[in-house]
């Protein structure tokens, strides 16, 4: 299982870094999808997998009675599913914006930050 | 109640931005809100500093969790300083921003999103927690990316997009850190991880994960091969925005640097050689860059990128002298540059033009301003005995010590570019004759807007150079902070102790 | 894609999504759930709603925008996470409970109040985000 996930976090994050390498801003997004993606696997899979014993008590009990998965990870994963989820929103508006007033996908294009003015 | 004093500024500024999301149409009543607002911010900002400094680390267990399982709240005289710092630029630009900015812009939500990112400042400044860090961290840059794109210029949204994609890419990296890390010793508590870090026998991975931190956070402050982002960027938005942010945001990753390299990943000596090699190119390149450039704007966002380079020198010869100039330069480096770029929103407010070729004649039209911003420029060469002196001397004594004589070198050929550069900005734009500048018919012109908003537009310029003249003046009160920083941080036992221990204490 | 099936389903499916939601966000203590998840239901309800009836009929249905949502929500978890230390002089944050549990709900407590907090917020952000791109499309 780990090392089944741990090459799947390896391609997600060069795909994703691939992708934000890409000269086409919607290419960008995906990028950002993958690579949120990736690290979220990553924190799930070093804060090591406990199979079918999730950190969640029974309800006619005040305390954890067996060996239970660490809930830690999951509170973080989920943490950063809400910053990247906000994140990746907020890419494609600026996206869809950039590409209205740009008119142009491509990063080569946009250099009117460096011109002299 | 004193027992949670150090969560107040970050409440206050919680409160104040929630509040100013009630007021989302109402740009004069946001306007009043936000400034009242940050006046009270930097009165609670003074009353937790002085309490820090007379009684000592405070620590705070948000929801009464036990320290290494909840997540602290931490105020050291280093937090405590920066949260200062962070309210007194926040008051400047908060008064200069309903000055300048058009209220086109402030309609979209400037002042609730301007007060998140300060929230977001400080919450940076007060966690004790690496993943807590990490939050504030997406909360200011998300306040940051919409502060940049409001109004929507053409140059902006192509800043943006770079802005965004690195700044993004570092909080992946800086997440994968903390992953890698959470993975190596199972905590997250700053304080907690400083022990167990150093008790993980695998050090390759520790090194690695330490690299890791250094690329999230030197992405984040401008270090030498991961600045790009930054001149590209910062002098497109209104210059009230680009004022915080060359004041605060870089600063809050060289915060973050040093935290991290002073408590957790410590006595790594490859790890402080490649600090200074990063900070001694950093000064070359930042400097060198600034010399090209013709837009002021410009000019400024490279020099903020050369002087990041002071301050992570001082991190990288990790010495108690060095960092005390580090951290001196630190709060040099926030009022002067958020002054600057105040000053550019004025000077741009005035000619209708940034750009040195065009502009001119400022001594011989405006003798009184000309004045006042030759406090915050000549700051920031160092001129004794205004204030980016100190900490200079600070490093050099620190450079000799260590006998590191290339950043010695790169110490004085920075300190020299910086005077070059800003000599010409000087001669370009103060003492050169007056240029015919083409007048823009719809440009709200200095002399066409209201008293009160030229009062605005002043004011925090006024207030920020006094409070450098004061950093310059009382040198003396300012290093006596900086060594008391610069000593808890060296000696982090007294943080560790704070944390872990303040259950038993009490 | 105005189909009839869809129209009609979504007046239907509306009102059974959002209780779903409020469900969530209060199953949310023991089990899996809570305000954020309860929240992207809710909204995806209206978000439907908006695919088949067209988004100015959405529109028309919540009468506000959900920007408002916003701070209303990010009150509510705020002055939730304050009241300890308003009153009590705990540490922010702190969970405070009713001693007895009410009926059909459970325990109540500030957690449940700070979760409905972050449903609200979560409904206004992911609406107000969905409109600005489907206007501006």
């Amino acid at each position: 299982m780990e090392i089944i996930l741990a090459i799947i976090i390896g391609v997600l994050y060069a795909a994703g870094i691939y992708m934000i390498l890409r000269r086409s801003l919607v290419k960008l997004i995906i990028g950002i999808i993958l690579l949120g993606n990736g690290a979220n696997l990553l924190i799930f899979l070093l804060g090591r997998i406990t199979e079918g014993a999730p950190p969640i008590i029974p309800e006619n009990s005040k305390v954890f009675l067996e060996a239970y998965a660490d809930p830690l990870p999951q509170a973080l994963i989920l943490t950063a599913i809400v910053i990247s989820f906000g994140l990746q929103s907020f890419a494609i508006i600026l996206v869809k914006r950039a590409h209205k007033v740009v008119k142009t996908d491509d990063l080569d294009e946009m250099n009117a930050t460096d011109e002299d003015s | 109640m004193t027992q949670q004093l150090i969560l107040y500024p970050l409440l206050l500024q919680l409160f104040l931005a929630i509040l100013l999301m009630f007021f989302w149409r109402k740009i004069s009543a946001q306007r009043i809100i936000s400034m009242i607002g940050s006046l009270i911010h930097l009165a609670v900002s003074i009353g937790v500093f002085a309490y820090i400094w007379n009684h000592g680390t405070q620590t705070v267990q948000a929801g009464d969790w036990e320290a290494p399982f909840g997540i602290t709240f931490i105020a050291d005289t280093f937090a405590a300083t920066m949260v200062l710092l962070t309210s007194i630029a926040g008051l400047a630009v908060s008064i200069f921003s309903s000055g300048s900015v058009i209220s086109d812009r402030l309609r979209f939500g400037y002042f609730p999103i301007f007060h998140f990112l300060l929230l977001g400042l400080t919450g940076a400044f007060l966690t004790g927690d690496i993943f807590n860090l990490y939050v504030w961290f997406e909360i200011i840059i998300i306040s940051s990316f919409v502060l940049i794109t409001i109004g929507g210029e053409k140059a902006q949204l192509e800043g943006a997009v770079k802005y965004f994609t690195l700044n993004f890419l570092a909080s992946m990296i800086f997440l994968t850190a903390i992953a890698v890390l959470y993975g190596l010793t199972g905590s997250l508590n700053m304080a907690d991880l400083a022990g167990k870090v150093a008790a993980v026998e695998n050090r390759a991975l520790v090194e690695i994960d330490a690299i890791l931190f250094l690329i999230a956070f030197g992405i984040k402050s401008a270090l030498f091969p991961l600045y790009f982002w930054l001149p590209a960027s910062y002098h497109t938005p209104p210059s009230a925005v680009s004022a915080i942010f060359g004041g605060l945001l870089t600063k809050v990753g060289v915060y973050a640097l040093i935290r991290v390299f002073t408590l957790i990943f410590v006595g790594d000596v490859l790890l402080d050689q490649i600090l200074l090699v990063l900070a001694i190119f950093t000064l070359f390149s930042g400097a060198l860059g600034a010399l090209v450039q013709n837009n002021i704007r410009k000019v400024f966002s490279y020099l903020i990128i050369c002087h990041i380079g002071y301050m992570i020198i001082g991190l990288g010869m990790f010495t108690e002298v060095a960092i005390a100039g580090a951290i001196f330069y630190l709060i040099h480096d926030i009022l002067v540059k958020t002054n600057l770029f105040m000053m550019s929103g004025l000077i741009y407010r005035i000619t209708g033009s940034n750009s040195m070729r065009a502009l001119g004649g400022f001594y011989a039209n405006y003798p009184k301003l000309s004045l006042l911003l030759f406090i915050p420029l000549f700051s920031l060469v160092g001129i004794p005995p205004l204030s980016g002196f100190w900490p200079k001397i600070s490093l050099i004594t620190a450079a000799f010590e260590s006998e590191s004589y290339w950043s010695l070198a790169a110490i004085i050929f920075a300190s020299f570019i910086t005077l070059v550069v800003i000599s010409k900005l000087w001669a370009e734009v103060f003492w050169k004759d007056v240029q015919e500048i083409p007048a823009r018919p719809k440009f709200r012109y200095f002399h066409k807007i209201r008293n009160i908003k030229r009062i605005q537009i002043v004011v925090p310029i006024v207030f920020l150079s006094l409070v450098s003249l004061y950093v310059g003046f009382g040198a003396e009160h300012i290093q006596i902070l900086s060594a008391r920083i610069s000593s808890e941080l060296m000696d982090s036992q007294q943080y560790i102790d704070a944390v872990l221990n303040s259950q038993k204490t009490q | 894609m105005r189909t009839l099936i869809l129209k009609t389903a979504s007046n239907y499916l509306l009102p059974v999504l959002l209780v779903f939601s409020i469900f969530i966000l209060l199953r949310g203590h023991y089990l899996p759930g809570g305000g954020f998840v309860g929240g992207l239901i809710a909204a995806i309800a209206f978000v439907l709603h908006a695919f088949a009836n067209g988004l100015d009929n959405t529109k028309g249905l919540l009468r506000f925008h959900p920007g408002f949502l916003m701070p209303v929500g990010l009150g509510l978890a705020f002055f939730s996470g304050l009241t300890p230390v308003l009153f009590f002089d705990d540490p922010f944050m702190t969970g405070l409970w009713f001693p007895e549990p009410f009926p059909v709900i459970g325990s109540v407590g500030s957690a449940l109040f700070f979760d409905i907090g972050v449903y609200l917020v979560v409904i206004g952000v992911t609406l107000t985000i969905i409109f600005t791109i489907s206007e501006s499309a």
